[in-house]
């Protein structure tokens, strides 16, 4: 009984690690087997950053509750910023541009500068919220992007983009390694951070932010700390793609990516973690084989799909009207009657503490008011028997 | 003479801005939301007046409004509507996806390359300042334009009702106002304002591509907000100061590829400073 807790425990909580440890196992084992194809690696390459990029901003959206149209000029000044360090180190120093070393401080120097940039930006979060907060940040992405586009030669580029470090040895095959290793560093961070009384605060301020600070959650630092985690995983997303692409440029990382990412975390659920992984993945597949068949004028074809997408999706899964029919059909509902056909009531549902799908407040309703079931005894008599859910009799 | 040309200049790209903003801060005080496909039914006036331009410049006009009428209430029927009484989030991004629905739909039907028009109005010489005619109309157009929606908000009873639907829509409806009504014609006075603009932007730029209307849609939301959002004086304040930055931005070469980060900037400063805005109204949140 106990060895199927923790086994239940493991594949509720450790299963997303396991799988993408599988898969970068499953991809070691081709690449040695086979040779691969350069494309297939730079899309699992790309893949790796869309993930990192997707649950960093699942944080801020999903689990906080604020809207953050900037989120790819954070990770513009982890790849530049990161890249510019990589590019001095291997040219001034005696290091070489394959170092591991050298990765690794272009890894620290962007996340730390994206993470500065996350604190003034949700330095402005404290003040600001709902659509103001979009804004500043939609702004601050701008900012960034046009600060880049003039820079001059010498320092990041300018127009022309930087030209940006690279492994010399098999690099995207490196890469993606290092890609699915940092993602995984994601997930242990941010699945911890939720997980914990920090992540229950957040999700608080999420729900009502004055409740929140009226049971004694420190807004201003909860706030503070998930914009920052957040612009410094994305800073490291920015230091990955530095690598993989060259040159860098400053109007890949417009407006349109960051919608492109948003559009990951609310097609993936927002809120939920895994949600995120599973679309970024599907995403970015998609995207690399619609750029085959849609070339030239039709490329748009794939922004008016995810535009429909983004439109219906948001409306199916928040129109009021549609509440009663949401409830009755949805993915979790089939999954459940698939998995657990009939009604067992020594199954814990809807139980609070758990970390990936926080309960919103109708749903906490409905657990309070079903939570105590109140039935007759077999004698038939009127003292009523209390049972929790959940405890048999 | 740099310095009158300057101030002129100001006033046009702000008075632009201001009807833009206009569209933007009625729509934010009446429907409580971010309409960020603003911008992009500024291209699509652009592109009808494009479209209709060979017949003649009046009927362009006229077709621009009409067409921006239509692509209005079809989105705020389709799109929004539904998601009235939903949280702010799931709107702001339906909002977004609109824009991004109407930029692709508009170069799947119309092409990327952009199209173009060529209006030259000439020259007045005033002094030793020459000022172009379309520069003098505009001023005098969006001054036209606000005066009239000031005195519409103030002093009609539909104007009223939507005065009274942003201070409160609950007690709005329990004084007999059809709420869903006010929030059409909100957006109907919103779109046609956009067209509005967008003849501005055409005779200006004399260019329309896909995202033609996506920066001016932008920078005059930051406008709005800038000038206090919801407020409609707020608004004009907002662009015509934004406009002055953008000119002064323009005759000063060293910082002029900057303009668009100076703006912003200066939007996330009066923001930190002042979060309503210069002439916006603080509302307290309530338990």
């Amino acid at each position: 009984m106990k060895a199927k807790k923790i086994f239940k425990k493991i594949t509720k909580h450790y299963l997303n690690y396991a799988v993408i440890a599988a898969v970068m196992l499953v991809f070691i084992i081709l690449a040695y087997a086979t040779p691969m194809k350069a494309s297939t690696s730079l899309l699992f390459q790309k893949i790796t950053v869309a993930v990192i990029m997707a649950v960093s901003l699942s944080l801020v959206v999903g689990f906080l509750g604020e809207l953050s149209l900037g989120h790819a000029g954070f990770m513009s000044i982890g790849a530049y910023l990161g890249g510019k360090v990589a590019l001095v180190l291997t040219e001034n120093g005696n290091l070489e541009a394959s170092n591991i070393l050298v990765f690794i401080i272009a890894l620290i120097v962007g996340a730390l500068c994206a993470a500065l940039c996350g604190f003034i930006v949700g330095f402005s979060a404290l003040r600001l919220r709902g659509d103001y907060l979009a804004i500043v940040t939609l702004a601050f992405g701008e900012i960034v992007r046009v600060i880049f586009t003039n820079s001059s030669a010498e320092s990041f580029g300018g127009a022309l983009g930087l030209k940006s470090p690279s492994f010399k040895t098999k690099e995207m095959f490196i890469l993606v390694i290092i890609g699915f290793l940092l993602i995984l560093l994601t997930l242990f961070v941010i699945q911890n951070l939720l997980r914990s009384k920090t992540g229950r605060a957040i999700t608080a301020i999420r729900d009502n932010e004055i409740a929140a600070r009226a049971t004694g959650i420190d807004v201003t630092k909860h706030k503070l700390m998930v914009f920052v985690i957040s612009a410094a995983f994305a800073g490291i997303a920015g230091v990955l793609f530095s690598y993989a692409n060259k040159p860098i440029k400053a109007d890949t990382f417009d407006y349109n990516y960051s919608i492109e990412i948003l559009v990951m975390v609310v097609l993936g659920g927002m809120g939920s973690i895994n949600g995120s992984i599973i679309s970024a993945t599907l995403i970015t597949i998609l995207n690399d084989k619609l750029t085959v068949y849609l070339t030239g004028d039709n490329a748009v074809f794939k922004d008016l799909f995810y535009a429909l997408i983004l439109i219906l999706l948001v409306i199916y899964n928040n129109a009021p009207a549609l509440k009663g029919f949401r409830e009755k059909y949805n993915l979790r509902a089939l999954i459940n009657k698939i998995r657990k056909p009939k009604n067992d009531p020594s199954e814990i549902r809807g139980d609070a503490a758990r970390w990936d799908v926080v309960p919103t407040k109708i749903e906490m309703d409905e657990v309070l008011s079903t939570d105590i079931i109140i039935e007759k005894n077999d004698r038939g008599d009127d003292s009523a028997n209390i049972r929790e859910r959940g405890g048999t009799k | 003479m740099d310095f009158i040309t300057m101030i002129i200049n100001g006033l046009s790209i702000g008075g632009t801005y201001a009807i833009i903003a206009l569209g933007y801060t009625m729509v934010y005080g009446i429907a409580k939301m971010l309409n960020f496909a603003h911008g992009d039914i500024i291209m699509v006036g652009g592109y009808t007046i494009v479209l209709f331009f060979p017949i003649s410049p009046v009927v362009g006009i006229i077709a621009s409004v009409i067409f921006c009428v239509i692509v209005g209430i079809v989105v705020e029927k389709s799109a929004y509507k539904p998601l009235r009484g939903a949280s702010p989030l799931a709107v702001l991004i339906t909002a977004i996806g609109v824009s991004k629905l109407l930029q692709s739909a508009a170069q799947i039907f119309i092409g990327s390359e952009s199209k173009g028009i060529t209006v030259n109005l000439g020259e007045i010489k005033m002094g030793s300042v020459k000022i172009s005619v379309l520069t003098l109309i505009t001023i005098l157009c969006s001054i036209a334009v606000m005066v009239a929606l000031t005195l519409f908000v103030k002093y009609t009873k539909t104007g009223r009702a939507m005065i009274a639907v942003s201070e409160d829509r609950g007690a709005a409806q329990l004084m007999g106002i059809n709420v869903n009504f006010i929030i059409m014609i909100t957006f109907i006075i919103g779109s046609a304002l956009a067209a509005v603009a967008s003849v501005f932007l055409v005779f200006k730029i004399q260019d329309v591509g896909p995202i033609f209307g996506a920066m001016p849609g932008i920078k005059a939301f930051a406008a709005a907000v800038i000038g206090g959002i919801g407020s409609i004086p707020g608004a004009m304040v907002g662009g015509v100061v934004l406009g002055f930055i953008e000119a002064v931005c323009g005759m000063i070469p060293p910082i002029t590829p900057y303009t668009d980060a100076i703006e912003f900037a200066i939007l996330i400063i009066v923001l930190l400073v002042k979060p309503t805005g210069f002439l916006g109204k603080k509302r307290r949140e309530k338990v």
